[in-house]
């Protein structure tokens, strides 16, 4: 396989997930799209210190995981990936915040490590819950959903579109570096001026290209909505999921979970 | 920008600021869409493909990377830019974990904004004329990249600030950003220049449709950033920032920011609390949850463990409803 067929497949590997009948791709994709970023902004509202009040925050992306049977490589694949950004950030709080703020022991943890420690969790559960949210819909359904809740057609329709092109880019790619390896064994990476060349003309190619899509497309009656087989009333399960979510973010958010669960045990 | 560095304030503020843009320029492509939307799309993935190669920048949590914004105003237009930006940093956050859904209007606003709606009409077009001549749309797209990358990354900084989460001082952030994206910039404008003669070439049919006079759109573009701003500048409320001040100033050290702005928005916060910190107030106060004491910290241990079980408990539970989901026809 070459690199851009690997990268194809490692690009539609989240979405075909969606394609599964689970409880979770039964849900509504509005739902689950409100969920997510209701999710999000919880998250994001916790503070430097707050590492400890994140963690059972993570039971949401695991939950709605677990109801989609989204297998954990794939998603922890991609954190791993992104991780660098995340750790770019926090690798210098331990340095720059020295105060301290916890005994362990007789380990001292400054407020700097616990900043560290909520970067990250910050960053894996605002992360796994977009990609989740991915593969238990699907990105067809996400922008169906998206339309129902008000998003300008043109903006669906751009997205719906750029996704298709990804692939037909690549795939023209594919055919125009396997042309090149053809025609100059000796040199397996274009030269400046003919990667030059070769990217107009990429753009060019995938431009005629997309243009013969979208007249097929539109020949067979696209219109810029998606329609879905799906059914896309709100049923009980979509209820039942709702207050599920909003119990877990307001318990998380109001209540100190986790010194509630320590003062549950101890007395 | 990634979501673990974003507040919800900052990120809230940008999100509407972007989403009333895109909403407009929505709106205002609805003519001619049928005969772009092929258009936007390639040229969507392109950007996509560009954005791709990118290169942590230490310490920051933010990433180096082509932007496209503005190869993507020359050649659509500033309003299908700005959708088209949306759209790619949309499917970024959703498929490849990159920025994320909290901070995708700060990533459109400094992606796409800045290049759309002030570098390409302010910098571009009176540079590069009628775009026949090719030394002056090269002077004019490095010239117009650069403008718009240095935005942008003073965009990024400023989020970063004022969400408050990042302990970053702010002189070296800034010098590293801006000296970062000047390379970078110098870099997009090359490559924006070489794409955008080479397609002008191959298809000159592909100029975009008059956008209204220059002017028009820099005051559009110019009224949505104040919104932004002053949006933002009200709903920031920077708890972290405060509440660490505070922390310090009971404990003897200085405060780290005061002044009469603080202390309004603070009694603001007091005053309208949705969600309040509780543990920031309790860490001020020895003895209580979060304080550095042997004590409380084991029941933090405990507390973590437990946090650990409930997140796996609801997982198994989650997976016990599918099978039982699944047996059902």
């Amino acid at each position: 396989m070459s690199p851009v067929e690997s990268a194809l497949a490692h690009l539609g590997a989240l979405d075909d997930l969606a394609a599964r009948d689970t409880p979770a791709a039964r849900l509504d994709a509005r739902v689950k799209a409100l969920a997510t970023v209701a999710f999000v902004v919880v998250v994001a509202s916790f503070g430097r210190g707050d590492a400890l009040r994140l963690l059972p925050l993570a039971a949401w992306p695991i939950a709605l995981g677990a109801l989609g049977d989204v297998p954990w490589r794939p998603v922890l694949l991609r954190l791993v990936l992104a991780s660098p950004f995340a750790l770019g950030v926090a690798a210098f709080e331990p340095l720059l915040d020295r105060a301290p703020a916890l005994a362990v022991g007789g380990l001292t943890v400054s407020a700097g490590a616990v900043a560290f420690a909520t970067i990250l969790l910050k960053f894996a559960l605002a992360l796994s819950a977009a990609l989740v949210l991915v593969a238990t819909t699907g990105f067809d359904a996400v922008c169906a959903g998206l339309e129902r809740l008000g998003t300008p057609r043109l903006l669906v329709a751009q997205l719906l579109l750029l996704y298709r092109y990804l692939f037909v880019l690549a795939e023209e790619a594919g055919r125009m570096v396997r042309a090149h390896a053809l025609r100059s064994p000796d040199r397996p990476r274009p030269t400046a001026r003919v990667a030059a060349t070769l990217l107009g003309q990429l753009l060019v190619r995938t431009l005629a290209r997309a243009e013969r899509v979208h007249a097929a497309m539109r020949c067979r009656g696209f219109d810029g909505t998606m329609r879905l087989v799906r059914q896309t009333r709100l049923s009980r399960a979509d209820l039942a999921f709702a207050a599920a979510t909003a119990l877990l973010l307001a318990g998380c958010r109001l209540v100190h979970l986790p010194a509630a669960f320590a003062r549950l045990l101890t007395p | 920008m990634s979501d673990a560095l974003v507040s919800p304030a900052v990120g809230g503020a940008l999100w509407l600021a972007a989403a009333g843009v895109a909403r407009h320029a929505a709106r205002r492509l609805e003519r001619d869409e049928e005969r772009r939307l092929p258009l936007m799309g390639v040229l969507g993935a392109f950007v996509f493909a560009g954005q791709m190669v990118n290169f942590t920048i230490p310490g920051t949590g933010s990433s180096g990377h082509l932007g496209g914004g503005l190869l993507l105003a020359v050649l659509l237009g500033p309003h299908a830019a700005f959708v088209v930006m949306a759209s790619v940093l949309a499917v970024q956050a959703l498929f490849f974990a990159d920025g994320g859904v909290l901070a995708l209007g700060c990533n459109a606003v400094n992606l796409g904004f800045f290049s759309a709606y002030l570098a390409y009409p302010l910098v571009w077009r009176p540079l590069a004329g009628d775009g026949r001549s090719s030394p002056r749309v090269a002077l004019a797209s490095i010239a117009a990249a650069v403008v718009g990358l240095q935005l942008g990354s003073l965009a990024v900084v400023l989020e970063t600030r004022a969400s408050g989460l990042s302990s970053l001082p702010l002189g070296p952030f800034l010098l590293l950003m801006q000296s970062i994206h000047l390379a970078i910039g110098l870099v997009e404008g090359a490559v924006t220049a070489v794409i955008v003669l080479a397609v002008r070439r191959a298809r000159p049919e592909l100029a975009p449709a008059e956008t209204g006079s220059a002017r028009a759109v820099v005051a559009l573009g110019t009224a949505a950033l104040v919104a932004a701003g002053a949006l933002s500048w009200f709903a920031s409320t920077r708890p972290d920032g405060l509440e660490w001040a505070t922390a310090r100033a009971s404990t003897g050290a200085p405060p780290a920011a005061s002044g009469t702005v603080h202390e309004l928005v603070a009694r603001l916060q007091r005053a309208t609390a949705v969600m309040p910190d509780y543990d920031f107030k309790g860490a001020a106060e020895p003895g209580r949850w979060g304080a550095p004491r042997a004590g409380t910290s084991a029941a933090g241990l405990l507390g973590a463990g437990l946090s650990v079980a409930f997140v796996a408990a609801v997982g198994l539970g989650a997976r016990a409803v599918r099978r039982r989901g699944s047996r059902r026809p």
